[in-house]
């Protein structure tokens, strides 16, 4: 059972009344299909309208829920005999960043992605996904591999930003990301990154430089947290909220900033109410894209992605 | 600090010689290291470096002539004005002040001129601009100017400040990263030579794209570099971060600059840099 977000509260009561019925009709043998069709009629209406209403902030709480299916569920939903592989060859193995290689459609490909836990104790293990320059570096790593080997990298972008340490700047995250960004940009295989729950500052772009970018419904991008656009621009982190609407954060806004390039539907109410369902359209999202792609020369295939990143916010 | 060095050594650069109206408002400034009360008409001359060793932050206009042969500099695209995509009022109230204070359009100047006779395609960041952070507009013009030394093959010299992305433009503004870093993969695929100059300070998304990126990493000394800026990671880490913590001579010792370079230096290292990249014999 999902945790219940604040707006999913009137979703919920309707649910708990519906189950006292179920309960009490067959206890009791008494037939109470009839009140019971109705109110799960009304459930329906309710969960339309909340969840095709949500406000920026909505999404925000959706996209961070705790049990969001992440990296390592969209990894064992859709790819097949997935290897992870380790380490950055320089320094260490950076655990909020998975990466590896398995089977997509009948066809080798390179996973990379940031990894947010579930629980607390798994989020301590993986640093809440920011990655530190070894993150990068190993993502650099498995993308040359790939562009050896001649095979598609996908990158799921889910983190509030690259980790903010004595060790991460001193063994210079600001490289690290650069770095990574500049092989993105001119690595001859395609890429396509997800965001698949929040994506925040150059710690998520640092994995972010591709031929296509896809989002989730409830997923969110920008430059910078919420909490910290409010905190440093109005010294004020309660106010996340307006900041979230006025920023625009949101996977709609971000297509029609001409950002992201397709969003993928989720099961209403958001992936986790149906981690499987949300994988298999991911999984359809990522064929139609993979394919669209591989249909390209290498010289379109590189131009294109230029003119992607060159036309942002373009000001003709 | 360690600053002194280079007034012991022989060359010191000549006194910039300068027209009365380049010296700045006031009579004099206070040094944010030594408290030193210094006249502005000698500050200036100095390369705006105080007698201890402290380096003034430059506005751009003063960066380019104490870097370009004189009246060499052809500013481009100097019209091209902020853009406020999400119609946030504060942030144009931001901007305006920013023009104020700085009498720039933007944090950004680039454009073409001559350093000891060579042609070259330079771009001044300017921290009086909302803290040189790179929005739309900045981003546009750096990637132009990466466009136009490829274009033309000159030499590229990027003078990197910045408190960062120009939050007020969301994803639009962390989108010019990958924009200047795919533009600079061209310059470098092009084979032409790119230079940067980390000043301080140089934080968040512009140390973490192009400032990171070139051939060949100059820093002037004691400059802040870093992706997260020092109050973040002391708020994350809840300890106080050791002195010299991110300054140039900490990530010189980490590996990740080249040279530091004071600034009264700074106009013959690139000179001599960029003859040793000529194309032929000496
Ligand atoms: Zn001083």
């Amino acid at each position: 059972m999902a945790a219940i977000l604040e707006f999913e509260r009137p979703i919920q009561e309707l649910e708990n009344k519906i189950n006292e019925l179920r309960k009490f009709s067959s206890e009791k043998g008494i037939d109470l299909s009839n009140e019971i069709a109705i109110l799960e009629k009304r459930a329906g209406e309710v969960r339309k309208s909340i969840y095709g209403n949500l406000n920026s902030w909505q999404h925000v709480l959706i996209a961070r829920h705790p049990q969001r299916p992440n990296t390592y569920d969209y990894i064992n939903f859709i790819f097949d005999d997935f290897i992870e592989l380790h380490g950055d060859r320089y320094f260490g193995d950076d655990p909020a960043v998975v990466g590896g290689v398995g089977w997509f459609n009948g066809r080798p490909v390179t996973v990379i992605g940031q990894l947010k836990g579930k629980d607390t104790n798994e989020n301590l293990a993986r640093n809440f996904g920011m990655a530190h320059p070894e993150g990068y570096r190993k993502a650099v790593r498995l993308m040359k591999q790939a562009e050896k080997f001649n095979r598609p990298v996908i990158c799921f972008i889910d983190t509030p930003g690259a980790y903010p340490g004595i060790g991460a700047e001193e063994r210079g995250q600001f490289e690290a990301i650069a770095r990574s960004m500049s092989v993105m940009s001119t690595l001859k295989v395609p890429i396509v990154t997800i965001v698949i729950g929040e994506g925040f500052s150059g710690g998520a772009l640092g994995i972010g430089v591709g031929d296509r970018i896809l989002m989730q419904e409830h997923a969110i991008y920008s430059v910078i947290t919420p909490e910290g656009y409010a905190s440093i621009l109005w010294k004020d982190s309660s106010r996340a909220r307006d900041a979230a609407e006025a920023i625009r954060i949101i996977a709609r806004d971000i297509l029609e900033l001409g950002v992201a390039d397709k969003i993928i539907a989720e099961p209403l109410g958001g992936a986790h109410q149906d981690p499987e369902a949300a994988a298999a359209m991911l999984g359809k999202a990522l064929t139609e894209t993979l394919d669209e792609l591989l249909k390209l020369k290498l010289e379109d295939l590189t131009s294109q992605r230029y003119e992607k990143f060159r036309s942002i916010g373009n000001l003709k | 600090m360690v600053l002194d060095a280079f007034r012991k050594q022989k060359n010191v650069a000549a006194p910039l010689e300068l027209e009365n109206r380049d010296i700045p408002d006031g009579i004099w400034s206070k040094c944010g290291h030594c408290g030193e009360i210094l006249l502005n008409k000698d500050l200036i001359r100095n390369y705006k470096v105080c007698q201890c060793g402290f380096h003034f932050r430059l506005t751009a206009p003063e960066r380019i002539q104490m870097t370009l042969d004189s009246g060499s500099f052809r500013e481009i695209d100097a019209g091209l004005l902020p853009v406020n995509p999400f119609a946030l009022s504060d942030y144009a109230g931001k901007l305006v002040e920013a023009r104020n204070k700085s009498g720039l359009n933007e944090a950004v100047i680039y454009g073409e001129g001559t350093i000891d006779k060579i042609p070259v395609v330079v771009v001044v960041m300017d921290t009086n601009f909302m803290m040189a952070s790179m929005g739309t507009v900045a981003g546009e013009k750096i990637t132009r100017a990466m466009e136009l030394a490829t274009a033309e093959c000159k030499p590229l010299i990027i003078f990197a400040a910045s408190g960062g992305a120009r939050m007020q433009e969301g994803i639009l503004s962390l989108m010019q990263l990958a924009k200047t870093v795919e533009a600079l993969a061209r310059l470098n695929e092009a084979g032409q030579l790119y230079i940067t100059v980390i000043t301080d300070p140089t934080t968040g998304g512009v140390s973490a794209s192009f400032a990171a990126l070139g051939d060949i990493i100059l820093a002037e000394p004691d400059s802040m570099i870093g992706f997260t800026g020092p109050r973040v990671i002391e708020q994350t880490i809840r300890q106080k971060l050791p002195e010299g913590f991110q300054r140039a001579e900490f990530f010189k010792q980490h590996g990740f600059i080249d040279k530091i370079v004071p600034r009264p230096q700074m106009k013959e290292t690139l000179a001599k840099l960029l003859a040793l990249h000529l194309q032929g014999e000496k």
